[in-house]
């Protein structure tokens, strides 16, 4: 046996057109072991990935894989050389078998037919080894997205993966999904394969992962073992900051609220909204410049709430007041003309419109105002997106760069812009800073904090404990379909917030 | 394990639409089968001429040609493409069968299929590595070959003799006295089409093509490999069709087959097989096709009323099955 571990990355160094994106960044990765990977975005975390699973070439430094120079040109060299990539975004075929998805392109045939019997059978064999109950025979479309990622996993295994790279697998799995694919990731562990995973979730890092890269600026900051190192002391190595400074200002971005006054009208007021199980005599109330958090687990009727008041679904009964004014929006037009904002969880299909440029995909919501007889207003348009994209820091090259190449955080910023260009009396946020990293989430946050002093009212959806309890004036908690309970002040903690979600588990076990 | 079982049933729940959904995708991969049969049905009661074999393989033999074309089609369209050039191609086989027929029955049929699929694999190559979309390139085929054609005959068909029997039975032949050659040579496709589809791994890649490309390319599959592969099919299939047609009217006629393209994407998608590629089979479309052969038979058979009500008939079932198609793959 050699000591030689089973992947080694030594001083890799990647350019791209005169940027440097990675410089001398060293990982090495044991059998068995998960490591995560972690840092910004602009850390180089995907560049390094991309170049480990031969979909980027390396200008500079060595790979190793068992010992021997690694040296992969596509993502089929890795593969047959056995480090695969499962990414966020599952790329399977919806219409196919899940057999045929493991299989493609590596039929058993006999004779030079597909062997359809032994295809089931081993994808069979293979599932049940990961603990995985799936029929190989049922369509993929037919799974749900998690039972789809566990089967980009599954090929992944039966390519023969020594290095599975998942690429935040969890992002939208249910608490009861991520189960299954810790479940999954400690059987591939015992195997001897090594995982990287990749993750903006400290509590999965925690969970699965034995030990952690951080990367900061494309440079290699610190590999360490999770075991002993404080989640605060992680944060710190990845914003390189003293652990001092950041005890004082919190993990978030959100600073000390003033009180709001209780005594005043609500600006928002939603009264027994009700659409079948999802949504059951929901009621609540914002006040101006008050942030009120909405905690609860997916599927909760967290989101549902919002789209009832935004219009987007309808409710069999119940009545939303705007202003001392009832709304009631049928769909989304109404609700947006009456100064509701609705920054969606999902960017990618309800948000971007990727080929658009930042100034296309800001000004979108507010053109109807910068149109006088048919014609849009360039230099009006240009006015808007130059304030905004100042005011929240966008960064990206022109207003007139594809939003596509920007980083999520980026994106989202453009998103809000695009609201707040509309000028809304109040603001829906489902998952804000969802998939961003921290230093964006920081600035996105203080954003929130920033336009609720100004007056606005926010309704803010996360799952992130630490965002809500430090971001909110107010928390409210879903739970299946029910508001479960309400915290104020001193009450707002994350042992509040989980102890009012858990309840849910101790009344289904009931 | 259990946990995993608990989370498919969740699912389910969550998801109430799924029987709609399975209702549908049988309505859609089943729906044209159906209507034959009811058309069938409706048909035999009402003609006494419709159910005899001699009335069935007449069907079958008409529409032997389009069937040809549309199953090369068929393997297009799965893959998300279109092939418009195949009427060009199915009039220059069969200048080119004509051409060659005195050296011999396999040199013209080789010839012109040889020829044809040469000019579906040139399709290929362009959509596959130019990356232009095959609408616009098959386009530009069909009408560069169909300029070929009248250029090459100028503008005349190219008689073929009687004497070159064997060439004449291509088209006119049948065996054991019943079975014409062209409803043989059809269903021959048709069975080596259906095992090439669900037994091959090109078949199979050509599903995969057509679920979603991107997919497919980063899972590994050779994406221009199988796209070529499928215009070759497609240039191969009208090209027998071409000498079918050549040997029926004992002819090259440099006019033939305008519009046939047409004829046969409409059956492709009557028979059930989306446009958007991925779903679909060879016995849909077959079905197709004899769905839409069975109702310009009943209007022969009827006679009275005004030929040009079945293509307005065609047409609307067309539109018909494509709205149908269109909501069942929102309901999914």
């Amino acid at each position: 046996m050699t000591n030689e571990p089973l992947l080694r990355m030594h001083n890799i160094r990647k350019v791209f057109s005169g940027v440097v994106a990675l410089d001398n960044v060293s990982l090495t990765l044991e059998r068995g072991e998960v490591h995560s990977l972690v840092g910004e975005n602009g850390a180089g975390k995907s560049t390094l990935i991309k170049i480990m699973t031969g979909a980027y070439m390396r200008d500079g430094g060595d790979m190793f894989l068992e010992g021997k120079p690694a040296n992969f040109r596509t993502p089929e060299d890795a593969q047959r050389a056995g480090v695969v990539a499962v990414y966020q975004e599952v790329n399977l075929l919806m219409f196919r078998t899940v057999a045929e998805n493991i299989f493609l392109n590596r039929e058993p045939c006999r004779f030079g037919f597909i062997d359809w019997a032994r295809m089931n059978r081993e994808t069979g064999e293979l599932l049940k080894r990961l603990g995985l109950n799936i029929n190989p025979k049922a369509t993929l479309g037919s799974l749900n997205i998690a039972m789809r990622q566990m089967v980009a996993i599954a090929r992944g295994v039966s390519l023969g993966a020594k290095v599975l790279v998942l690429d935040e697998p969890t992002s939208s799995l249910t608490e009861k999904e991520v189960g299954i694919l810790y479940e999954v990731i400690r059987r591939l562990k015992a195997e001897g394969t090594a995982i990287v995973y990749i993750s903006h979730r400290f509590d999965e890092l925690y969970a699965v992962c034995d030990r952690v890269t951080v990367l900061r600026d494309g440079k290699f900051v610190a590999t360490r073992s999770l075991k002993g190192l404080e989640r605060i002391d992680l944060i710190c190595l990845m914003l390189g900051k003293q652990r001092e400074e950041l005890e004082k200002k919190g993990a978030t971005a959100f600073d000390e609220h003033q009180p709001v006054n209780n005594n005043a009208p609500p600006l928002l007021a939603v009264e027994n909204l009700t659409r079948g199980r999802r949504l059951q005599n929901v009621s609540l109330d914002v006040r101006r410049g008050e942030i009120l958090g909405m905690a609860g687990l997916l599927g909760s009727g967290r989101t549902e709430v919002a789209r009832a008041i935004f219009g987007a679904d309808r409710t069999e009964t119940g009545r939303v007041v705007l202003n001392g004014q009832e709304i009631n929006a049928r769909n989304p037009n109404e609700a947006i003309r009456a100064g509701i904002a609705f920054l969606s969880e999902d960017r990618k299909a309800e948000g971007i419109i990727p080929d658009w440029s930042v100034r296309e995909n800001l000004t979108l919501a507010a053109l109807p105002a910068l149109t006088r007889a048919g014609v849009v207003s360039r230099k009006k348009q240009n006015e808007i997106v130059e304030r905004f994209m100042r005011r929240l820091g966008i960064k990206a090259t022109s207003a007139e760069q594809k939003i596509r190449e920007l980083s999520g955080g980026n994106q989202q910023k453009v998103l809000l812009a695009r609201w707040l260009c509309c000028n809304p009396k109040f603001l829906l946020l489902d998952e804000p800073t969802r998939g961003i990293d921290i230093g964006a989430k920081g600035e996105i946050q203080a954003l929130v904090n920033e336009l609720a002093k100004e007056g606005l009212g926010v309704l803010m959806i996360s799952s992130e404990l630490e965002e809500l309890v430090e971001g909110s004036d107010r928390v409210v908690v879903m739970r299946d379909g029910q508001l479960s309970a309400e915290l104020r002040g001193a009450q707002i903690s994350q042992d509040s917030i989980i102890n009012a979600m858990a309840e849910v588990n101790q009344r289904l076990d009931s | 394990m259990s946990q995993a079982e608990a989370t498919t049933r969740d699912t389910t729940e969550a998801r109430p639409r799924t029987m709609a959904a399975k209702i549908g995708s049988v309505m859609q991969s089943q729906g044209a089968l159906v209507m034959l049969v009811v058309v069938c049905l409706m048909a035999t009661l009402r003609y006494e001429a419709f159910l005899t074999s001699e009335n069935l393989l007449n069907v079958l033999r008409q529409n032997s040609m389009v069937g040809l074309i549309a199953l090369g089609m068929t393997f297009v369209i799965l893959t998300g493409g279109i092939d418009l050039s195949v009427g060009s191609l199915l009039a220059l086989a069969g200048v080119v069968a004509a051409y060659l027929v005195p050296y011999g029955v396999f040199v013209a049929v080789l010839g012109a299929v040889a020829a044809t699929t040469l000019l579906g694999l040139v399709n290929g190559v362009i959509i596959a590595k130019a990356k232009i979309p095959p609408f616009i390139v098959t386009l530009g085929m069909m009408i560069a070959a169909r300029g070929l054609v009248l250029a090459i005959t100028d503008e005349k068909s190219v008689r073929i003799e009687r004497t070159f029997a064997d060439f004449i039975y291509w088209g006119r032949g049948l065996i054991g006295d019943f079975l014409p050659v062209p409803v043989l040579i059809l269903l021959l496709a048709f069975a080596v089409g259906w095992v090439v589809l669900n037994y091959t791994r090109f078949g199979r890649h050509v599903y995969a093509l057509g679920d979603n490309d991107e997919a497919a390319r980063l899972l590994g599959l050779n994406i221009s490999r199988t796209t070529i592969g499928v215009y070759a099919i497609s240039g191969a299939l009208a090209g027998l069709a071409g000498v079918i047609l050549a040997a029926r009217l004992g002819a090259g006629n440099s006019v033939e087959g305008a519009g046939v393209e047409l004829g046969a994407i409409a059956a492709v998608v009557v028979g059930g097989t989306l446009l958007t590629g991925g779903q679909g089979n060879v016995l849909s479309t077959l079905v197709g096709v004899l769905l839409l052969g069975v109702i310009f038979n009943l209007f022969n058979l009827e006679g009275q009323i005004s030929p040009w009500w079945q293509p307005v008939l065609r047409g609307v079932i067309l539109l018909v099955v494509v709205v149908i198609q269109n909501r069942l793959t929102k309901l999914k």
